[in-house]
């Protein structure tokens, strides 16, 4: 593909290493619940057999590849940004998406922080806008270096006059 | 309990149930707070700044519910005096529909009684709620809009529902109901006084003070309604409450025998064909009736000190105050059944409305008119809106939409193919079937090119102009100054094309407005111009067809 016009570039950032241990985490808990069962009732009920085990199989298999694979592909392609005016984000690879939210603009900073991601010491920044479909999700941030990236953003954000819509 | 009989108040209700366990230790904490609150609450009713809703309320309940019940009673008589005798039925039905009718109107009496609301230096405050009491309390400055309506029995007694909505269209739990207070019912003078008072801080900022006219229906834009989607819908009704009711008269299938009947009769076309203009006309008729109800009589004024003000409706009577600095755009919308007339409608994109709403009607500022009265309008509120022609988005936009249409295409003709292997289907019917599919086969591939001979995008002055769409094609103008973000997506199959779409994302409306599969560079160079130094410390140029795409993460861009 040959790049003549102007393009956007990459944010700065990738997200913690650890987000890849999260995800994974995430896959295998989305996986075992369906094989599980499966794989018990197959080998509980002889008649059915082979229409529990291979339906497990396939799941098992399929969730197995996305659990080693998907985790470091997403670990390279998202990325993340905040500078002094901005925060900005690319996610994905088939649907790119790129958001920026400016800092004049921001309404609140939430820190968030699941079970399993806590297990990673991991945080979640979520960044909202006066727009519902504005909010900047920043996923996978290191838990100290996320409280004080909200306490900055916070900061940053409080600064600034009017009522951001 | 008020909450689960009167809708306005549902909300109030629920809402107000959180506080409660709160509240309700802190009475068992100490005895005599409760008897203080009676005090208190005697003192509100006595005190003459906290005003009443309005008594007359109790007699529109009462024949509304009364008629409710009467309405479905009749089916019920019908049902029970065909197994029994009607003397039984009524003395069944009768008692009943006293019984609901009492009951609602007492509960209402009860809703009366505790509701006060009081407007006092910068506030506007409402006590409500029977067990779950509310104490809620608006500044006047966040109000954005004042919503009058009266349905007709409303009218007859001289009263209005008066809804105040404020800005906020925060996330989170509850906040949608959160954000609008509903006096139901005031006289409508009091409800005037409301809108008048609620609106008035603005006056300082402007220097008008004359009410000016934008816009005055005239009794020939009912025209339009007919050609809205409604038309289909309204007939589909019409058929669905024919068999409703020959069902309750215990002759479900007494429509289809008629029919095969006049078939059997005049053969099936003739049959076929009379019954597609008997559903048309219907339709035409139902659709005509609905837009005449909802817009006779439209007016849109500006009054004075940045209000908007819009008045509408035959029997529901409308008005709509809206604050003008809320506004962060219109929408020019042509659905292709009025565009075919060279007919518009005019959107307004404002905060605090809300839109998302299914069948909401709300952000209607002009309804369905001639274009230059649309387009006079639109100048009238938004000031000129420029006339330099839109950017067109690149060809292979085209190639996008004319794949999609062939997939339907595909799709269509497998269905048909996959029915005639699978039953074996009278000629009647098989043709029918062949010809619809054929119809909507072209008319995919028609909505494709029309699709993308509607897109595209400008600058012009404040405006962040975009066009789209076929079905129901839209031009929106948007306030750059209102451009709070932006969202750009690209798939994979755009980014084969060379296309990305860019999704401009403020607090107004539907929230984001979106320029979608222009040229993935060009289209980088406008948002950065719209929107001046958001986006360019992450934008890169790259002059040179050879340049080396090697921005790596941690390498710095050369800006």
């Amino acid at each position: 593909m040959t790049v003549t016009g102007t393009r956007l570039r990459p944010p700065r950032h990738r997200f913690d290493p650890r987000c890849v241990g999260w995800w994974r985490t995430q896959l295998a808990l989305l996986t075992t619940p369906v094989v599980v069962p499966l794989a018990v009732l197959g080998v509980l009920i002889e008649p059915a057999r082979t229409w529990l085990l291979l339906p497990a199989a396939v799941v098992a298999t399929i969730g197995l590849a996305a659990t080693i694979a998907l985790p470091v592909w997403w670990h390279r392609v998202h990325r993340w940004e905040i500078t002094d005016d901005a925060v900005y984000t690319l996610t994905g690879y088939f649907w790119q998406t790129w958001r920026i939210a400016p800092m004049s603009r921001i309404q609140t900073v939430d820190t968030t922080r699941g079970p399993v991601q806590r297990a990673f010491g991991l945080s979640t920044v979520v960044v909202t806008t006066a727009s519902a479909a504005g909010a900047v999700k920043l996923e996978g941030l290191d838990a100290e270096m996320a409280t004080t990236l909200a306490e900055e953003l916070t900061r940053l954000t409080g600064t600034t006059p009017g009522d951001a819509t | 309990m008020t909450a689960e009989k009167v809708p306005a108040d549902e909300a109030s209700g629920i809402a107000a149930a959180a506080e409660v366990p709160d509240r309700a230790a802190k009475a068992t904490k100490v005895p005599d707070r409760a008897a203080k609150a009676a005090d208190s609450r005697a003192a509100v009713e006595d005190d003459p700044h906290w005003l009443p809703l309005h008594r007359d309320s109790l007699k529109v309940t009462a024949l509304l519910t009364a008629g409710g019940a009467f309405s479905a009673g009749v089916p019920t008589v019908i049902g029970v005096a065909s197994a029994t005798s009607w003397t039984i039925a009524l003395a069944w039905v009768l008692p009943a529909t006293a019984l609901l009718t009492a009951a609602v109107t007492a509960f209402d009496a009860l809703r009366l009684r505790v509701t006060r609301y009081r407007m006092t230096e910068g506030r506007l405050e409402m006590n409500s709620g029977l067990l779950f009491k509310r104490h809620r309390s608006f500044a006047l400055e966040r109000i954005r809009s004042v919503d009058l309506s009266a349905h007709p029995l409303l009218r007859a007694f001289g009263l209005v529902n008066v809804k105040v909505g404020t800005g906020e269209t925060g996330s989170g739990s509850g906040s949608s109901t959160e954000q609008s207070l509903v006096l139901d019912p005031v006289g409508r003078a009091e409800g005037e006084r409301l809108r008048a008072e609620l609106l008035r801080r603005s006056t300082v900022n402007d220097g008008t003070t004359n009410e000016q006219r934008l816009t005055t229906w005239k009794t020939s834009w009912v025209r339009y309604g007919p050609l809205s989607f409604g038309t289909p819908l309204l007939a589909a009704a019409l058929v669905g409450g024919i068999f409703q009711l020959s069902d309750w008269f215990g002759r479900g299938g007494l429509p289809v025998e008629i029919v095969a009947d006049l078939v059997d009769r005049y053969g099936p076309w003739r049959v076929f064909g009379i019954g597609v203009v008997a559903f048309v006309v219907a339709g035409a008729i139902g659709s005509l009736a609905v837009q005449a109800e909802a817009y006779w009589n439209h007016r849109l004024d500006r009054e004075p000190g940045g209000t908007l003000r819009v008045q509408r409706g035959l029997l529901v009577a409308r008005s709509l105050s809206l604050e003008e600095q809320r506004i962060r755009g219109i929408e020019i919308v042509e659905p292709i059944g009025i565009r075919s007339a060279s007919a518009a409608r005019l959107d307004v994109i404002a905060i605090g409305l809300k839109t998302d709403e299914p069948g909401s009607d709300l952000s209607t500022l002009v309804p369905a008119a001639p274009r230059d009265v649309i387009l006079a309008a639109a100048a009238a509120v938004r000031g000129p809106l420029g006339s330099a022609e839109l950017v067109g988005h690149p060809r292979t936009a085209r190639t996008r939409r004319l794949r999609w249409a062939g997939v339907v295409a595909l799709v269509i003709a497998t269905v048909v193919a996959l029915a005639h292997l699978l039953w074996s289907m009278p000629t009647f019917w098989s043709s029918v079937i062949v010809i619809v599919a054929a119809l909507l086969a072209i008319g995919a591939g028609w909505l494709a090119v029309d699709a993308y001979a509607a897109l595209g995008h400008a600058l012009e002055g404040k405006h962040l102009v975009a066009r789209q769409g076929s079905v129901r094609r839209s031009t929106v103008y948007l306030d750059r100054a209102g451009i709070i973000g932006w969202r750009i997506s690209q798939s994979v199959f755009q980014r084969r094309l060379g296309l990305m779409t860019l999704d401009a994302t403020t607090a107004a409306g539907r929230g984001h407005y979106a320029v979608i599969d222009a040229d993935a560079h060009t289209i980088l160079d406008f948002a950065d111009a719209a929107v001046p130094g958001l986006l360019a410390p992450f934008l890169e140029r790259l002059p040179e067809p050879t340049a080396q795409v090697s921005a790596g993460v941690d390498s710095p861009s050369p800006r």
